[in-house]
């Protein structure tokens, strides 16, 4: 499949934003997988929306449900040693990542 | 035994009279599924950890604290997070994962109504999926054909479900994941209306549109397994705690059609909504009929039809395929290989291993998926995608208002096609969505919607009734499937092979 430059510099973009390493190999498959997608997408902009509001919670096609809010107080106990059991490299209660600053 | 087909009301008197423990049943269907391993439904099993719940709740039982469900065995869709059962999401980024607290459903159904976890059962990874080939574990297959795929995302449990490896399973449904599978695999299930049950310990995907359900053989397992599940939780932030919400599922599922029920006619008066874009061209002839045929059956028992129009169909497409992606975009941020999940062996630097580690521990189908996400709320994008696709969502739930004006649920098919062949669709995504046309807009209006089984196609193959209702409706549409699963025996059948 023809490659159209500005598809790539598209999935390096993509890449980078997503934090997924995309290899040079990969690239035409996602290309033309993508830009499928983004085909099928697309039909949105035909559609008239002038005066609709977005909805981002499905209820509110009925009614306005107010975001609950709990109050601000400690509910969770100190599981520090269970949340921290699958971390893959952990030292003193510490998550462990490379080097940032040398 | 002759258990593994038995409707949970009767498993409870077999449990209740002590003509069965829940130690035997447990051990009768980890047999059953030891068996079937072909189908590759199950991540993972313990037996040791199942007939110790079993154990405690025959104490129950012998205790006289037994509840309806008590004793009676379920599976999990890996996307409920499991204390000392694996909970991978179908994905090798979390093959390792261990969590540190069960998921409210799973708590519910154990603590609080004594079900018994037979254990964890496969999915496309991370729930994104019509097939459930997307999980880093291998294909689901199909017990009517094991050519063919289950159906996605909760494939395996009904997979599981159909097959008798279990009599209930748990599923989620973001775009369809629980109505699908169901309909490829003659089971019933449903998804509740947005708020309805705990996301808590569902492992996200994408979180305006997720919601778990109940996976059975009926619509009255389904009703008893709804009523455990659903209810008010204060850890999950979307749960509603409306008075509509409180009503009991079960109360009013059994009271709905009781004043007719002698009449011959227990649906008089309920109007069903046939939208015409549910019976366009992409639609198999076989799917049709059979559907034509329930509502002709849903007539015998008194309901009337109403042409209704649901003209935003096939935008839902779109609409679903701009939201869905980027919830999920944000929401599998947290995989970074630093606080839990797959890390890549190799890296240069930090951003490095992150960028290394989420491209192996995720599959093809996620990446597409986060990728569209991050397109669509990409600056300059942003308005003409994201915003617009929700601009599109309140006209599709306006739609679905206007439609109940006129009738009390809609029906139409669950799927265009029955289940195609593994390997088929592979490779082509956006093929694959279309396929979710009909589930779609239910679940971008947060409506609850049911699949009921209504006969095969000319291959054998299960074709699935979709039932819709409005917000918190879910006690009276189980009513109707079950009045129409009392006078047909679509549900009842068996695949050959597991019967």
């Amino acid at each position: 499949m023809e490659l159209h430059p500005d598809d790539l510099k598209r999935i390096a973009r993509l890449a980078r934003l997503a934090r997924i390493a995309v290899s040079e190999g990969e690239v035409p498959v996602l290309a033309g997988q993508l830009n499928g997608i983004i085909g099928l997408i697309d039909q949105l902009q035909a559609v008239d929306t002038a005066g609709i509001e977005p909805l981002a919670h499905p209820l509110d096609v009925v009614e306005a449900l107010a975001q609950r809010l709990r109050e601000d107080r400690v509910t969770e106990t100190d599981q520090r040693d269970a949340n921290m059991a699958s971390a893959p490299a952990q030292e003193n209660g510490l998550f462990l990542v490379p080097k940032v600053i040398e | 035994m002759g258990y593994e087909f038995s409707s949970l009301k009767s498993l409870h008197v077999a449990l209740d009279s002590k003509r069965v423990s829940a130690v035997e049943l447990a051990t009768h269907f980890l047999d059953r599924t030891e068996r079937a391993k072909d189908l590759n439904a199950f991540l993972h099993i313990d037996r040791e950890r199942t007939l110790a719940e079993a154990r405690l709740a025959d104490e129950r039982i012998v205790r006289g604290d037994a509840g309806a469900l008590t004793g009676i065995p379920v599976a999990h869709k890996d996307i409920f997070v499991t204390r000392g059962w694996r909970s991978t999401a179908g994905s090798k980024m979390l093959a390792e994962y261990v969590s540190p607290f069960d998921a409210s459903v799973v708590e519910r159904l154990r603590d609080g109504a004594g079900m018994v976890c037979l254990g964890k059962l496969n999915c496309d990874e991370f729930a994104m999926g019509s097939s459930n080939e997307n999980s880093a574990y291998g294909p689901v297959k199909n017990p009517w054909d094991t050519q063919r795929i289950p159906g996605g995302s909760s494939g395996a449990s009904a997979a599981a479900v159909a097959a008798g490896l279990t009599p209930a399973a748990t599923g989620t449904d973001t775009g369809g994941s629980l109505r699908q599978p169901a309909a490829m695999c003659g089971i019933t299930a449903i998804k509740p209306t947005y708020g309805r049950v705990s996301r808590y310990g569902m492992i996200a995907f994408a979180s305006s549109l997720d919601q778990g359900g109940p996976m059975a053989r009926s619509a009255e397992d389904c009703a008893l397994l709804l009523d455990a599940m659903a209810g008010f939780d204060e850890r999950d932030s979307t749960s509603v705690n409306t008075p509509r919400a409180r009503e009991p599922i079960l109360a009013r599922f059994s009271t709905a059609f009781a004043l007719n029920a002698n009449a011959g006619a227990p649906l008089q008066g309920i109007r069903i909504g046939v939208p015409k874009e549910f019976f366009g061209d992409g639609i198999s002839a076989d799917v049709a009929e059979r559907v034509e045929s329930a509502l002709r059956e849903f007539e015998k028992l008194g309901a009337t039809r109403v042409p209704i129009s649901l003209p935003r169909t096939t935008l839902s497409i779109p609409a679903y395929y701009v939201i869905a992606p980027a919830e999920a975009s944000s929401n599998l941020s947290r995989f970074d290989g630093v606080r839990y999940g797959h890390r890549a062996k190799e890296y240069r630097d930090l951003n490095d291993m992150i960028e290394r580690s989420r491209a192996e521990g995720f599959g093809a189908e996620v990446k597409r998926r986060i990728l569209t996400g991050a397109y669509v709320l990409s600056h300059g994008y942003y308005d003409a995608y994201y915003l617009q696709a929700q601009r599109v969502r309140r006209l599709i739930g306006q739609d679905f208002q206007e439609a109940f004006k006129v009738c009390d649920f809609i029906m139409g098919p669950v799927a265009p096609h029955t289940a195609w062949k593994i390997g088929e669709k592979d490779n082509d995504p956006v093929a694959m969505y279309l396929e979710d046309i009909f589930t779609l807009g239910v679940s971008l209006a947060g409506l609850p919607g049911m699949s009921v089984p209504c006969g095969f196609d000319g291959r054998q193959l299960p074709v699935g009734l979709q039932i819709i209702g409005n917000y918190f409706d879910e006690g009276r549409m189980l009513a109707a499937a079950h009045q129409y699963q009392q006078a047909t025996d679509w549900h009842a059948r068996r695949p050959e092979g597991f019967a």
